[in-house]
């Protein structure tokens, strides 16, 4: 088995891990380094369950190995502390089995972060990326608005 | 999660990556040059793919590049595809590379990984095609600049140890009016039922499609064919066809005598765009 | 009736766990001992296993086990077809034939990429249409020799693994007395739940004897007794835990990985095992949405009134019986759909094919017939030339009118159609017409749909609760529910909150089930939830509320009769000032000379299902379920004539829901329902090979609706209160679903002016069915 040594700075902390090269990131945070919130849905960049944050954009982690994160800023769902998205995502009942939920909130913490001022047609593109089976999209929709118009308040 | 093991290298350079190569395939490895690695890791986790000594490109300052340069504009090939997509330097490109995947995965799958993928699609080689660009391509011999028509023949043809660094497309062309669209078995999600790109140039309306064979091309008959202006267009669309390359595609996105059938109806609106 | 908490859109309880990423699902649970189960499916639908070798596989490093089917139970809930590793043949692509067990994962994929296993192909059974047929090949050779149930009719010699006949009326007379006739069939392939979170379990046996699983599942109490009566092992040694699921929608019912789970560590000496699905293997291995055959025909007089239905229905069980069984009885008790029929024939049949085994999908087998009788009743309307939404209204349910299974319907035991159709008229503007012209390509169109479900459950399921308090005064509620996705814990805490006029943020609700110290809830299944446990708990609060006046009214010297509970005090009646809070009594009043009386509180109480009968085998005659929830449907499509492409514009549901305990969960139960049921009815299925491989099993190619894709969701409701329920709540965790895939059918066939009889209703679907080529 080939294993390496790695330091990973995620949510602001550097953690060592050895891994293998062939572990995802995915595998390696949530077996290796307890963080569970990114879900494993298909291992296979299709869902949109396991994503986080990179330097800020959003990642599927299962399509990046662990190797590969190396100098990279990575923010797990863990490392969000009660953001303005997480709060629309309970008042909005944007979940229901909350399995996709992580993912979704890290895909759309980014796009508020990247697209303060994302029009319906860039939400769109970015929200298809992952898949919720349980809600009808309308939710998390309402959700999404309502986080970014009230991140133009807060920023302005 | 990938099964089996491997060596794992970030090549600085060129040379440096060529030389990792080279090395690796002596000792029998069978080395893989990756960049976004999406698909070792999606097609390695169920058997078809496989590599001792996988060679990630991303540090490689000439594949990052992206600028204009005496009339053209280059493309690194380690650019991921949601990069050049904010960048818009070539709006066709934008288009047509918007609609592969999903926005997360394409900032993780490279310009470069998907003309050279495995997975047979390959859309974002389509604008290319139209555009006659060069490839830039590094290999055990050096670097050579090559007509991507020229060696591009369903898939990008490199020889053993070589690589995609670049491609440089005619600033002609990038401001071509073109149009790009990708149909599906269903709605706006997956992998194209056929992904058409047009452009027209010198009053020639050129075409590229993947999907509707198992490759990506674009084939010189079915142009004269529907440049033809002595026919209708129902005609020129009923001679271009004729002339689709085989096998036409036939799976689980939809028959071939479907995709014929959207065929016809995407030639004519690639027409109308340009009327 | 006034209601502070019901109705209200309580916060769910676990909002902050989920939105946090700290909620856990079963694969979340990690320990360092922890095993890891691979398993080696079968390439083939239908071969016979000639040889396997698995001698390199045991020399992989860290490889502890490696398990065969021989000699393992058979196992099936309610015929035991199934042996938990493929024996002598397989019988579907996909199915488990080996089990590794390693220290890692990667590991045991290492060692089961090395296992040979040759296989000899047999024909190939694809559809249950082929299965009927008289010469078609056998699935199960040896059908008269398995043990089961005494109500399952399996025919030996076919493919028939049970049959459910309904014989109402005389049908033929029916028939012959009608003036107008439709006939037409339908069929679609099986596809997949798709839930986000795969299935998974992890099994343990401890050294004393206690088998431990962790399960994602819809059925811990299940799993509990399947395993003690397949495995002879003692039913109170087995502990099931259940924490939070990712979405079950049916697919969670069955159970299947806790079998192997508990193999697997029985072979490496109780250490724990776990297996879990990834995706391809959750697609193919772990049963599906059933597929199905159907042919219809119905009778009219020149009104529209229906006099009579003959149906049949090809389940595609695919190659074990599992839950068909009751798949098929659950098809046939509601063959006709929401309409009045003196006259019906039904033979539901439960058909054995080379495909991956059914579990009940969303709706119990509703969405799926559903298609059929909606779609015929379209065809019918087209026929007398009759608007298809006024021709249902005429034939609706309604109390005094009885069942296929002639149950006798009140006011109570069903819903009110009629309304729901008068509500969908004006929430989807009928009357502005059904074809809306846009230009010379596009075109916008309604069609519509209605349903009606009871839950066909075991007559005996039972529910209980257990209230117990904390010295704050705040109480915990233990019912077996599993939270799946649907709210219903937070529901039942609003139930009680409600029933004891207190603080919803005072009541605890435990997510997790574990079959040791949780009451028993059947299976949370079939909108049952609520139903259940929501008359459990009033029973338990009932009890803890006796229990509070008993001793306050030792303390207050007062009579019982004179108190009243609310705002978690016991007061009295008339004078409010005196009371006493329940932190003083619920762990027993002590005086302020140290005497002490009364003691902790704790409540209790069950439910179960009164009236409930079995079917009789000749002509189905018996009661299959509590109640029937009604619910009208429309959807809107954008129909591009020349590409014969669409977009989904509109989708509207009316239900009629008893009472709304938490509206935004209600709501969300219903549009979610509906995006599933589009999903199913426009893009979901499994695409085949000849030799019956799944070709796309995975979410690439399988692919449910995403952001973006949906409709425009208008939902409304009708309140005919079930007096049998709490507060008189119907079901509706199913009903937004099982209409879709009628209305979205009878819309794009009036669109593309073709008639539909297949799913998904892809453009490609359109388009061959046009040019003739299905
Ligand atoms: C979720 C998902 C959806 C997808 N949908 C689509 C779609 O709709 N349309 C479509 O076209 N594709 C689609 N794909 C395929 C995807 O575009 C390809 O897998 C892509 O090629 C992978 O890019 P990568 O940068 O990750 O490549 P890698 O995994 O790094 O490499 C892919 C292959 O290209 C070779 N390679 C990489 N870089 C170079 C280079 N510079 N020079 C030479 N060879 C190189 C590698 O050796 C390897 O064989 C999808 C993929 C995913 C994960
Ligand atoms: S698990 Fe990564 S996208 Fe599904
Ligand atoms: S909440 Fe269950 S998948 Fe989205």
């Amino acid at each position: 088995m080939k294993l390496h040594t790695i330091n990973l700075n995620i949510n602001d902390q550097v953690r060592t891990v050895t891994v293998r090269t062939g572990d995802t990131l995915l595998y390696t945070i949530r077996e290796k380094l307890g963080l569970t919130g990114a879900k494993p849905g298909c291992l296979n960049g299709d869902c949109g369950a396991c994503t986080i944050n990179v330097d800020g954009w959003p990642m599927k982690s299962c399509l990046m190995m662990a190797v590969e994160g190396q100098g990279k800023q990575i923010k797990t769902i863990e490392g969000l502390g009660n953001t303005l998205i997480q709060q629309a995502f309970v008042e909005h009942f944007a979940f229901q089995c909350g399995y996709c939920t992580p993912g979704f909130i890290m895909n759309c913490h980014s796009l508020i972060l990247k697209k303060p001022d994302a029009d319906d047609s860039t939400i769109k593109e970015w929200l298809e990326s992952n898949i919720c089976r349980c809600t009808s999209y309308i939710e998390i929709e309402t959700a999404v608005k309502s986080a970014l118009e009230k991140n133009k308040h807060h920023s302005n | 999660m990938l099964s089996f093991d491997f060596d794992y290298y970030r090549p600085k350079t060129l040379q440096e990556a060529v030389g990792l190569f080279q090395n690796a395939d002596r000792n029998g490895k069978k080395p893989m040059y990756i960049s976004g690695a999406t698909e070792l890791l999606t097609l390695g986790r169920i058997n078809l793919a496989f590599t001792e000594a996988a060679i990630d490109l991303k540090d490689i300052v000439e594949g990052n590049v992206m600028q204009f340069e005496q009339g053209y504009l280059v493309i690194g090939a380690n650019l991921t595809l949601t990069k050049i997509e904010e960048a818009n330097l070539f709006p066709l490109l934008t288009n047509t590379s918007s609609n592969i995947a999903d926005h997360t995965a394409r900032g993780k799958i490279t310009l470069g990984g998907n003309i050279c993928g495995q997975i047979f699609y390959r859309e974002a080689v389509l604008p290319f095609l139209l555009a006659d660009s060069q490839v830039v391509i590094v290999g055990p011999e050096g670097v050579t600049v090559k007509p991507l028509n020229e060696i591009f023949n369903e898939q990008l043809i490199l020889k053993k140890g070589e690589f995609l660094i670049q491609v440089a497309t005619d600033d002609r062309y990038i401001h071509a009016p073109f149009i790009s669209i990708k149909r599906r078995q269903q709605w706006e999600t997956g992998y194209p039922l056929i992904t058409v790109a047009a452009l027209k140039i010198d009053g020639e309306v050129r075409t590229a499609f993947s999907g509707l064979c198992p490759f990506p091309f674009r084939s010189k008959k079915m142009e004269a064919a529907l440049n033809n202006h002595e026919l209708s267009v129902k005609a020129r669309i009923q001679s271009a066809l004729a002339e689709v390359p085989s096998p036409i595609l036939n799976d689980v996105e939809g028959s071939s005598e479907y995709r014929l059938f959207v065929l016809q109806n995407l030639l004519e609106d690639v027409l109308g765009a340009f009327d | 009736m006034n209601m502070e908490v019901i109705g209200k859109s309580v916060i769910r309880k676990e909002a902050q766990e989920k939105v946090t990423g700290r909620a856990l699902y079963t694969h979340d649970y990690h320990s360092t001992r922890k095993l890891s189960g691979r398993v080696v499916l079968s390439p083939y639908a239908h071969a016979r296993i000639t040889s396997i070798d698995t001698s390199n596989a045991r020399k992989v490093t860290g490889v502890r086990a490696i398990l065969t089917g021989e000699n393992i139970a058979l196992t099936g809930e309610s015929m035991r077809d199934r042996p938990p590793l493929a024996t002598d043949k397989v019988r579907y692509h996909g199915e488990a034939v080996v089990l590794v067990v390693a220290d890692t994962p990667a590991q045991g994929d290492l060692a089961a990429s090395l296992i040979n296993i040759q296989y000899e192909l047999l024909p190939v059974v694809h559809t249950p249409t082929q299965a009927f047929q008289n010469n078609a090949p056998l699935v199960h050779e040896r059908l008269g020799e398995y043990k089961k149930e005494k109500d399952v009719y399996p025919v030996p010699g076919t493919n028939i693994a049970h049959h459910v006949k309904i014989r109402k009326g005389n049908v033929e007379k029916g028939l012959a007395e009608s003036s107008v006739t439709v006939e037409a069939e339908y069929s679609f392939s099986p596809s997949d739940h798709a839930a986000m979170e795969t299935r998974s379990s992890i099994a343990e046996i401890r050294p004393d004897g206690t088998i431990k699983i962790m399960t994602s599942s819809q059925a811990p109490f299940m799993v509990k007794q399947l395993i003690a009566s397949y495995f002879n092992e003692d039913l109170g040694k087995i502990v099931v835990d259940t924490p939070l699921v990712g979405g079950a929608y049916g697919g969670k019912a069955a159970v299947q990985l806790e079998l192997l789970a508990y193999l697997g560590s029985k072979a490496v000496g109780g250490l724990p095992v776990e297996i879990f699905n990834e995706r391809e293997q959750d697609i193919i291995m772990s049963p599906c949405h059933i597929g199905l055959d159907a042919k219809v025909k119905i009778g009219a007089d020149p009104n529209g009134i229906i006099k009579a239905m003959k149906i049949q229905f090809l389940w595609d069980g695919g190659a074990y019986s599992d839950k068909l069984i009751d798949l098929t009885r659950a098809g046939a008790v509601d063959c006709t759909g929401p309409y009045k029929v003196e006259n019906v024939w039904c033979d539901s049949y439960g058909m054995y094919t080379n495909h991956t085994y059914a579990t009940p999908f969303r709706g119990f087998s509703h969405s799926e017939l559903s298609f059929a009788i909606e779609r015929t009743v379209d065809l019918l309307a087209k026929k007398l030339q009759i608007d298809p939404l006024e021709l249902r209204y005429r034939n609706a349910i309604k109390p005094g009118h009885t069942t296929p299974t002639r149950v006798l319907l009140n006011q109570s035991n069903v819903g009110n159609l009629q309304e729901c159709i008068e509500k969908l008229r004006k929430l989807i503007r009928w009357e502005e017409g059904q074809v809306k012209e846009i230009n010379e390509r596009l075109v916008r169109v309604k069609g519509i749909s209605c349903s009606w479900k009871t839950s066909t459950i075991d007559p005996n399921a039972p529910s209980g609760v257990i209230l117990t308090f904390n010295r704050d005064g705040s109480i915990n509620l233990m019912s077996g529910v599993v939270e799946i996705g649907t709210g219903t814990k937070t529901v039942l805490a609003q139930i009680l909150a409600e029933k004891m006029k207190m603080n919803v943020e005072k009541i605890h609700v435990r997510m997790k089930v574990d079959t040791q110290t949780t009451p028993e809830h059947w299976k949370t299944v079939a909108s049952r939830g609520i139903y259940m446990a929501g008359r459990a708990l009033l029973e338990a609060a009932d009890d803890v509320i006796a229990q509070l006046k008993n001793i306050a009214s030792i303390v207050l010297r007062a009579p019982t009769e004179d108190l009243e509970v609310a705002n978690s005090r016991v007061f009295i009646k008339d004078n409010p000032r005196i009371g006493v809070d329940f932190k003083e009594i619920c762990y027993g009043y002590q005086y302020p000379n140290g005497n002490s009386i009364g003691g902790q509180i704790i409540g209790r109480g069950n439910f179960i299902l009164r009236h409930l009968t079995y079917l009789d085998p000749e002509t189905g005659e018996g009661n299959p379920g509590p109640e029937w929830t009604v619910a009208a449907y429309g959807v809107e499509v954008e129909f591009d004539r020349r590409d014969l492409t669409y977009r989904l514009i509109r989708a509207a549901s009316v239900i009629d829901i008893g009472i709304v305990l938490n509206e935004k969960a209600a709501l969300g139960q219903v549009m979610g329902a509906m995006s599933m049921g589009l999903s199913f009815a426009g893009r979901e299925t499994f695409y085949y090979d000849e030799l019956g491989q799944v070709l796309n099993p995975q979410l690439r190619t399988y692919r449910p609706l995403r952001y973006g894709e949906n409709p425009e969701y208008l939902v409304d409701f009708v309140y005919t209160p079930d007096l049998q329920a709490a507060y008189g709540a119907r079901g509706v965790g199913e009903h937004g679903l099982l209409g879709m895939p009628g209305a979205l059918g009878n819309a794009l066939s009036l669109a593309a002016n073709v008639s539909l009889h297949h799913l998904p209703l892809t453009p490609e679907l359109i388009w061959k069915t046009k040019a003739g080529k299905v």
